[in-house]
C-alpha cells in the first residue's frame, strides 16, 4: 500500500466539506446575491425537509438498507395533518362535522401515521426477511395511494394560521423548520454516537452475522431503524406542509430519491457501517447551493438534473476508492 | 521424465503477514492420482490457486506438458488443460444442466453467428454424459440436483474442456458413501482417459482407496512426496503435524474444579444427535473431528444461534433456557466464532467498537447513553493485556494483521466477562507467531477459573492445550478421552468412526 501524504489523507477526510466551501465561495464570487443572508436562508429554508428526511434514510442505509417509502410517508403525513386543521369555516372540509382540534393533534397525527408506515417497513424487514428495498417499494406505492383516496387527489387548503405558522414563523431572523432541521441532526448525532442503538446500527450494517453473534436482538433494532426513518420523514411532512399551506397528496413525490441522493454524496455506504451527521448536511447543503447556485446564475433547470446526476455518481465512485484504498 | 504432465517449481506466495508458500516443489503424472495433504493453513489450497490462477505465484515456475507457462487467471488454465473442481460449487442453480456445462463457450447458429444452437449443445451435452456414464438429462435444471450429481456436472464440463489436469478440493465433504463410491469410479475413469488428477482431502481412508502418491505440506514446505504404497496412516499423521509442540503450546497445569456446565441429550435434527457431556471449572476441552462432524453447529446450538429440538443445559447445575446469543451472554458464555470475516469482526467499523460491541449494555449511563471515557479505558487496558498491535483503537479493524484481528475478538468476549468461553478454532489462518500468544492467553484464562471449549482441527493444538479432548463424527460424541490417553492415531480412528460402534461415553 502506497503511503498516503497528511495532506492526502486530510482531502480524503474532509473531502465533503471542502467541496461544500469551495461551491461557497465560488458562487459568491459569480453570483453577487448568493451571499445574502435572506438568500442562505432560503436555501435553509428549502432544504430542511429535505434534510431531516435524509437523516432518517441515513439510519436505514447505514443498517446496510434503504427505505423508499419516505417520500410517501411526507405526502400521508401531509394530508392527514392538514385535514385535521382545516378553517371550521371552509366548507368542503375532508371532515365536515369535524369540531376544532388544537394543531397539536394533527401533528400528533401525522407523526403516528409515518411512524407506523416505519414500523411496517421493519417489522416487514425483520421478521420476514425480505429486502429493504422491495419492503419499502411495496409501502412507499401504498402510502402514495391511501393519501390519494384519502383526499380523492384534491388539495387540502385553508389551513388554519395556528398550524401555519410551524412552517412560515420564524425565532428572531431564523425561521422554525431550520430550528427542527437543526435539533433533528443534533439528537440524530447524539443517537448515533453516544448510544447502545447508534452503534448497534453501525454493527448491523457493518455485519449483521456478528451483530447477531455479539448478542444484539437485530429484529428489534431493525424496527427501530426504520421507525426512525418514518418519524423523521413525518417531521419533514408537518413541516414542509405548514409551509405550502396546503395538505398535497403528492407533495413528497421523488423526496426519497432526493434524500438518498443527499445520504450518499455526504458519504454514507450502501455497504453498510459508514455514515456519520455532519456528513449528511454537508449532502444536503451541496445539493441546495447547487440547486440555488445554477438558478442564482440562470443555468436551465433541466440541465440542473443533469449535473444532479454527475455529483451523485461522483461522490459514490470517489467514496469506494477511498475506502478501497483503506484496506 | 516425460511421465510428468505437471511440474511446480519453487513455488513461493505471500499474503500480508502470512508466508503461504515457501518454495513448494509439486508434480504429477498422466493417469494417475496425486493426493495433497496438509492440516488447515498448510498451503495446500493456495499452491492449487497458483496453478489455477486465481492466485498467481509470486516467484517459480510451472511447466505443463513440457513447457513452460504462466497462468494469470482461471480462464487461461482451463484452456491450458487444467481444470479445478471446487469444495463450494458455484453452479447457475436457476439454468440446465447443459448451459452450465456450456457456459461462455456456447456452440452458435452457423448463419447468424449470434444464436445459440440449443440442439447441438443438447447432442454434445448427451454425447459427453453418455460417455462418463452419467444419467441425467441436459435440460434438467441444476438445482434439481444432489450435491454429488453437481459435482458429476462440473466434472464432465472439465472433461468438456478436454482438461488433462484436475483438481479436487475435498470433494468428498459432503457426500454420502455411496456418493463417494460412485465419485471414485469416476475418477478412475479420468485415470483410464490418461488425466492427472490432484485429490485435496483430510480423509485417511480415502487416500489408500483412490491415490497413486501423495504430497504432505506443512506450513508452506512441502515435507514429502511419495507412492502410497510406502506410506502408513502414522507416517502421514507425523509428516503432517510433525513439529516442536512445547514451543507452540504453552500450557500450564491449571486447577480443575466442579462441573460449570453440563449438556444432556441435545438434538439439533439432522446434525446433531444425543450430545452429553461436562465442562469443568479451569479446564480446557478440546473438540476434534473431521470437517461436517458437527462441532460448529453444535457450539451455534449451545450459544444460541442455532434452534435445538431436544436436550438440557445446565450451568452450575442450574438448568438455562437459551434461545438467542443474548441469553448465552447473560448466562456467561461467550463464543469466539470460526468464521473471523463472516461472523466475527465488523470490518468498516473501529477497533473500539469491535471489542465493545457485544458488551455494550454495561456501559450505558442513565440506561441510554454510553459512558465514551470507561470505554476507552476498558479498552486500552485490553489493547495491553493481550498486546494487540494497533495505531489506535480508532483504526478499522479492516487494517488489522489476522492475528491482531483475532485478539481484537478475543478482548470482545473477555470483556463480557464470561465463565464459560468457546473457541471455535481460534488460530486458524493467523501466523505462527500470533498463534503461540493466543495459546498463552488461553491457558492463562484456564488457569484463572475459566471454562473453555476449545474446537479445532489442528491436531497439534488439540493435543497440546486441551485437558480433554471430545471427538465428533456425524453429528455424534464418539469418545472423550484424557489428556494422557490421547493421541493423534487415537482421536483420527474415532473421529472417522460411526458412532454406533465405537461409542465411549
Amino acid at each position: 500500500m502506497a503511503q498516503q501524504s497528511e495532506v492526502g489523507k486530510f482531502i480524503n477526510k474532509y473531502a465533503i466539506f471542502i467541496v461544500l466551501i469551495v461551491m461557497v465561495v465560488v458562487l459568491s464570487f459569480l453570483s453577487p446575491t448568493f451571499l445574502t443572508p435572506q438568500n442562505l436562508i432560503n436555501v435553509l429554508i428549502t432544504e430542511s425537509g429535505r434534510g431531516i428526511l435524509a437523516i432518517g434514510v441515513a439510519f436505514t442505509i447505514i443498517s446496510r438498507g434503504i427505505d423508499l417509502s419516505v417520500g410517501s410517508i411526507v405526502s400521508l403525513t401531509s394530508v392527514i395533518a392538514a385535514s385535521l386543521v382545516q378553517e371550521p369555516s371552509y366548507s368542503a372540509r375532508i371532515f365536515p362535522h369535524l369540531p376544532l382540534l388544537p394543531p397539536i393533534v394533527a401533528v400528533v397525527a401525522g407523526l403516528v401515521a409515518g411512524t407506523i408506515v416505519g414500523i411496517t417497513n421493519g417489522a416487514l424487514i425483520a421478521y420476514t426477511a425480505i429486502p429493504p428495498f422491495i419492503a419499502t417499494l411495496g409501502s412507499m406505492i401504498i402510502a402514495r395511494g391511501l393519501a390519494l383516496i384519502l383526499t380523492n387527489a384534491y388539495p387540502v387548503p385553508m389551513l388554519r394560521p395556528e398550524f401555519k405558522i410551524i412552517g412560515q414563523g420564524s425565532l428572531g431572523p431564523i425561521p422554525y423548520v431550520v430550528i427542527v432541521f437543526a435539533l433533528v441532526a443534533i439528537v440524530a448525532f447524539i443517537i448515533l454516537n453516544y448510544t447502545r442503538f447508534g452503534k448497534n446500527v453501525y454493527a448491523i450494517g457493518g455485519n449483521v452475522n456478528a451483530a447477531k453473534t455479539s448478542g444484539i436482538k437485530v429484529d428489534k433494532n431493525l424496527l427501530a431503524i426504520y421507525a426512525v426513518s418514518g418519524l423523521c420523514a413525518s417531521i419533514a411532512g408537518i413541516l414542509i406542509t405548514a409551509r405550502a399551506a396546503s395538505g398535497i397528496a403528492t407533495l413528497g413525490n421523488n423526496y426519497e430519491l432526493d434524500a438518498i441522493a443527499a445520504a450518499t454524496i455526504g458519504g454514507t455506504s450502501h455497504t453498510g457501517g459508514i455514515g456519520t451527521v455532519p456528513g449528511i448536511i454537508a449532502g444536503i447543503l451541496i445539493l441546495g447551493i447547487l440547486n440555488n447556485g445554477l438558478l442564482l446564475l440562470g443555468i436551465s433547470p433541466y440541465l440542473q438534473q443533469v449535473i444532479k446526476g454527475i455529483i451523485i455518481v461522483g461522490a459514490v465512485v470517489f467514496d469506494m476508492r477511498k475506502n478501497a484504498r483503506q484496506k | 521424465m516425460e511421465d510428468y504432465i505437471l511440474e511446480m517449481k519453487n513455488i513461493v506466495r505471500t499474503f500480508p503477514g502470512v508466508r503461504a508458500l515457501n518454495g513448494v516443489d509439486f508434480r504429477a503424472k498422466r493417469g494417475s492420482v496425486h493426493a495433497l495433504m496438509g492440516e488447515n493453513g498448510a498451503g495446500k489450497s493456495t499452491l492449487m490457486k497458483c496453478l489455477v490462477g486465481i492466485n498467481p505465484p509470486d516467484s517459480g515456475e510451472i511447466w505443463l506438458k513440457g513447457k513452460k507457462v504462466t497462468i494469470p487467471n482461471p480462464h487461461e488454465a482451463l484452456k491450458l488443460g487444467i481444470a479445478m473442481i471446487y469444495q463450494e460449487l458455484n453452479p447457475v442453480l436457476e439454468r440446465s444442466v447443459m448451459e452450465n456445462i456450456w457456459l461462455g463457450r456456447e456452440p452458435m447458429l452457423r448463419k447468424f453467428g449470434l444464436l445459440v444452437d440449443h440442439r447441438a449443445m443438447y447432442e454434445q451435452t448427451r454425447q459427453l454424459l453418455k460417455e462418463l456414464e452419467i444419467d441425467i438429462d441436459p435440460k434438467t435444471k441444476v438445482k434439481e440436483l444432489s450435491v454429488a450429481k453437481m459435482q458429476m456436472i462440473e466434472i464432465a464440463k472439465a472433461i468438456s474442456y478436454n482438461a488433462d489436469v484436475v483438481i479436487m478440493d475435498e470433494p468428498t465433504s459432503s457426500l454420502t458413501p455411496n456418493e463417494v463410491e460412485h465419485l471414485f469410479s469416476m475418477i478412475r475413469k479420468l485415470k483410464a482417459r490418461n488425466v492427472a488428477v490432484i485429490y485435496i482431502t483430510h480423509k485417511m481412508e480415502e487416500i489408500f482407496t483412490i491415490a497413486d502418491e501423495v504430497t504432505v505440506l506443512r506450513d508452506g514446505n512441502n515435507i514429502t512426496t511419495n507412492p502410497i504404497a510406502e506410506m502408513t496412516i502414522d507416517s502421514l499423521i507425523t509428516a503432517m503435524v510433525g513439529r516442536h509442540l512445547t514451543e507452540m503450546f504453552p500450557k500450564m497445569e491449571s486447577q480443575i474444579g466442579d462441573v460449570k456446565l453440563a449438556v444432556r441429550h441435545l438434538e439439533v435434527p439432522g446434525l446433531l444427535h444425543d450430545i452429553s457431556f461436562d465442562l469443568r471449572k479451569g479446564e480446557i476441552l478440546g473438540v476434534a473431528g473431521l470437517v461436517g462432524a458437527g462441532r460448529t453447529e453444535l457450539m451455534e446450538a449451545l450459544f444460541g444461534l442455532r434452534r435445538k429440538s431436544a436436550g438440557e443445559i445446565f450451568i452450575d447445575g442450574k438448568k438455562v433456557e437459551i434461545r438467542a446469543p443474548s441469553d448465552a451472554i447473560e448466562a456467561g458464555i461467550g463464543f469466539l466464532t470460526e468464521d473471523r470475516r463472516l461472523n466475527g469482526i465488523i470490518p468498516v467499523l473501529s477497533v473500539k467498537v469491535n471489542i465493545i460491541v457485544a458488551n455494550l449494555r454495561n456501559y450505558l449511563r442513565y440506561g441510554f447513553f454510553l459512558n465514551l471515557k470507561k470505554i476507552h479505558h476498558d479498552c486500552e487496558e485490553f489493547k495491553e493485556r493481550l498486546k494487540i498491535r494497533t495505531p489506535s483503537l480508532d483504526t478499522l479493524i479492516q487494517n488489522l494483521s489476522g492475528g491482531n484481528q483475532q485478539k481484537v475478538l478475543v478482548a470482545r468476549w473477555l470483556l463480557t466477562n464470561p465463565d464459560i468461553l468457546i473457541l471455535d478454532e481460534p488460530t486458524r489462518g493467523i501466523d505462527v507467531g500470533a498463534k503461540a500468544e493466543i495459546h498463552t492467553i488461553i491457558t492463562k484464562l484456564a488457569c484463572e477459573g475459566k471454562s473453555i471449549i476449545m474446537v479445532s482441527s489442528e491436531m497439534p493444538e488439540i493435543l497440546g492445550m486441551s485437558d480433554r479432548i471430545m471427538v465428533m463424527s456425524r453429528g455424534q460424541i464418539t469418545a472423550i478421552l484424557d489428556r494422557k490417553d490421547a493421541d493423534q492415531e487415537t482421536i483420527m480412528r474415532y473421529a472417522a468412526a460411526k458412532a454406533n460402534n465405537n461409542k465411549v461415553a
